[in-house]
């Protein structure tokens, strides 16, 4: 393969990576567990009950 | 229960991350006065007392190794020790190893400190220090990356949250670029010599020069970003698939903008180009996270009136959504044509430097101290708040005037007469400066003056006697 030929391949692999990984992070069935992930900010409050046994956040 | 003045010391690490968030404030104070000292060096030459170590020339890369690597790097270590430990809910690994990388950074800051003004230098923009250092930091660096990695290898919860992302990227590519860089052969202890040669050594500088931007003082900072504004609104982050979608794109694409600080050189032609289709599609998931920030607030604006903090938070976002537009702007070759080598250059770093990584961090802190010192608030919203309108006025004296005076070099210095002779000489273009350099003079004091403030509400806070700082009655269920 030519080097031309390499960067056109090259181009094309890095536009499916990019198209790929815009629809695994808008696809319906990621929204909910992409919901939890925002919130982890917010659960961390909760880490000093935790350890004392009183609950296990999830 | 939402309650900050809750003591959680005995379940999170925050020995190291006091530490850290207080060494941020003094490292703030030493480099922006060392700052302030080379600006005014520039109006009054004769500050510089004839002294060797107080030149100019020594100064201004302690200028600006204590501002990138001691303060912006220690507020880096504080905030990401941590947000790593709150968002995977669980301990810092290798509590040892975490303290060790706190004493080592600051001994390689020391050392710093003592061979720049030396002249004791390897020359290399934002790398000058010398081999021995330069291993050192090797061995911290790497410290590091073991306490973060090992740290989120063993956390409690199932998702690993978009700011580690951001701080991972920023552990890993500080220590490929820091040892690519620093590459060098040694003669003594206190000198060495490149590696690299020519056009490649070059290339391999601005490839470090830029990522050390991209990474360091952007990636990093918009880790702490993706904690500190939610945190502090009080609102889940605007969209966590644009935050996943930008952050992928901006670590892929800013390894390539290097090449745009070496327009019109000896590097070949189609690097120079590739270098600002690079820079200039950059400006895309620059903005994604510029946008997913400021709209978390969407909702939540009111809240702007009451909290110089949030305040902090979102004009640093601001300046950072100015200088990516502006970034990528000088990238093209046709703009670069005027503005390389004049003060725009300097006023465009400094819209990052004090407008984003500084506020970002600024802000950042003043939600962190109490929180770590178990308290449920800054000793004074007031001091925060003439803080926070200081270093917004002391930022804009600083670029505007750096703005001005860029573009008129630049027109100054291309400008020839209708026999081809230059018009000005390049004396005449420094005097018509003198004007903005004592306008950025002032803007830097004005900023410096604002720290010095934080240092006094810090040490108050730190000092306040337990329970006398209750958190600010505020109604809100996240």
């Amino acid at each position: 393969m030519d080097y031309g030929t390499l960067r056109g391949v090259i181009t094309i692999v890095v536009m499916v990576t990019f198209v790929g990984i815009f629809a695994w992070a808008y696809s319906s069935s990621r929204k909910k567990q992409f919901d939890d992930a925002a919130n982890l900010v917010f659960s961390d409050e909760e880490m000093s009950s935790a350890s004392n046994g009183s609950g296990d956040k999830k | 229960m939402m309650n900050h003045s809750q003591p959680q010391g005995a379940d999170y690490n925050y020995t190291v991350v006091r530490q850290f968030a207080l060494t941020t404030v003094l490292w703030g104070i030493v480099g922006m006065a060392v700052g302030v000292l080379i600006a005014a060096q520039l109006i009054w030459p004769q500050l510089n007392f004839e002294t060797p170590w107080l030149t100019y020339s020594r100064l201004r890369p302690l200028h600006t190794n204590a501002v990138i690597f001691a303060f912006g790097t220690s507020a880096l270590f504080a905030t990401s020790y941590y947000i790593v430990q709150r968002t995977c809910q669980t301990r810092l690994f290798a509590p040892k190893l975490a303290a060790f990388t706190f004493w080592g950074w600051q001994a390689i800051i020391l050392s710093a400190a003592i061979s720049l003004p030396l002249g004791i230098t390897s020359g290399k923009e934002y790398a000058e220090l010398e081999w021995p250092i330069d291993i050192a930091i090797t061995v911290v660096w790497v410290s590091y990356a073991v306490v973060f990695f090992g740290t989120i290898v063993k956390r409690t919860t199932s998702h690993i949250y978009v700011a580690n992302w951001f701080f991972g990227a920023f552990i890993i590519t500080v220590a490929v670029l820091h040892i690519v860089n620093s590459m060098a052969v040694p003669l003594t202890m206190t000198k060495s010599y490149s590696l690299y040669s020519g056009a490649v050594d070059a290339m391999v500088q601005w490839w470090y020069g830029h990522n050390a931007v991209g990474f360091l003082l952007t990636a990093g900072f918009l880790g702490m970003m993706y904690y500190f504004v939610p945190k502090q609104a009080g609102r889940p982050v605007y969209s966590y698939r644009l935050s996943i979608v930008h952050f992928w794109a901006l670590i892929a694409l800013y390894i390539w903008a290097g090449p745009h600080h070496l327009h019109y050189t000896a590097l070949p032609d189609w690097t120079q180009s590739l270098g600002m289709v690079m820079s200039l599609i950059l400006f895309a998931p620059s903005w994604g996270g510029m946008i997913n920030g400021i709209m978390t607030l969407s909702g939540a604006w009111h809240k702007l009136r009451t909290d110089p903090i949030l305040r902090f938070l979102v004009v640093s976002l601001s300046f950072y959504g100015m200088s990516t537009f502006e970034g990528p702007m000088m990238a093209i070759k046709t703009v670069n044509a005027l503005s390389h080598y004049t003060d725009w250059t300097v006023g465009h770093v400094h819209s990052g430097a004090l407008g984003w990584v500084a506020m970002v961090s600024i802000g950042s802190l003043y939600h962190l101290i109490p929180v770590l010192f178990g308290h449920g608030r800054m000793y004074s919203t007031n001091l925060i708040n003439v803080h926070f309108w200081l270093a917004t006025i002391g930022t804009v004296l600083y670029i505007v005037s750096m703005w001005i005076s860029g573009v008129m070099q630049g027109l100054m210095w291309r400008a020839v007469n209708s026999d081809g002779t230059l018009t000005y000489s390049f004396v005449e273009s420094l005097e018509a400066s003198y004007p903005f350099y004592f306008v950025r003079f002032l803007g830097g004091a004005f900023f410096l003056a604002g720290m010095f403030l934080m240092a006094y509400n810090v040490i108050r806070t730190v000092k306040a006697p337990k329970d006398s700082l209750p958190a600010i009655a505020e109604a809100k269920a996240a």
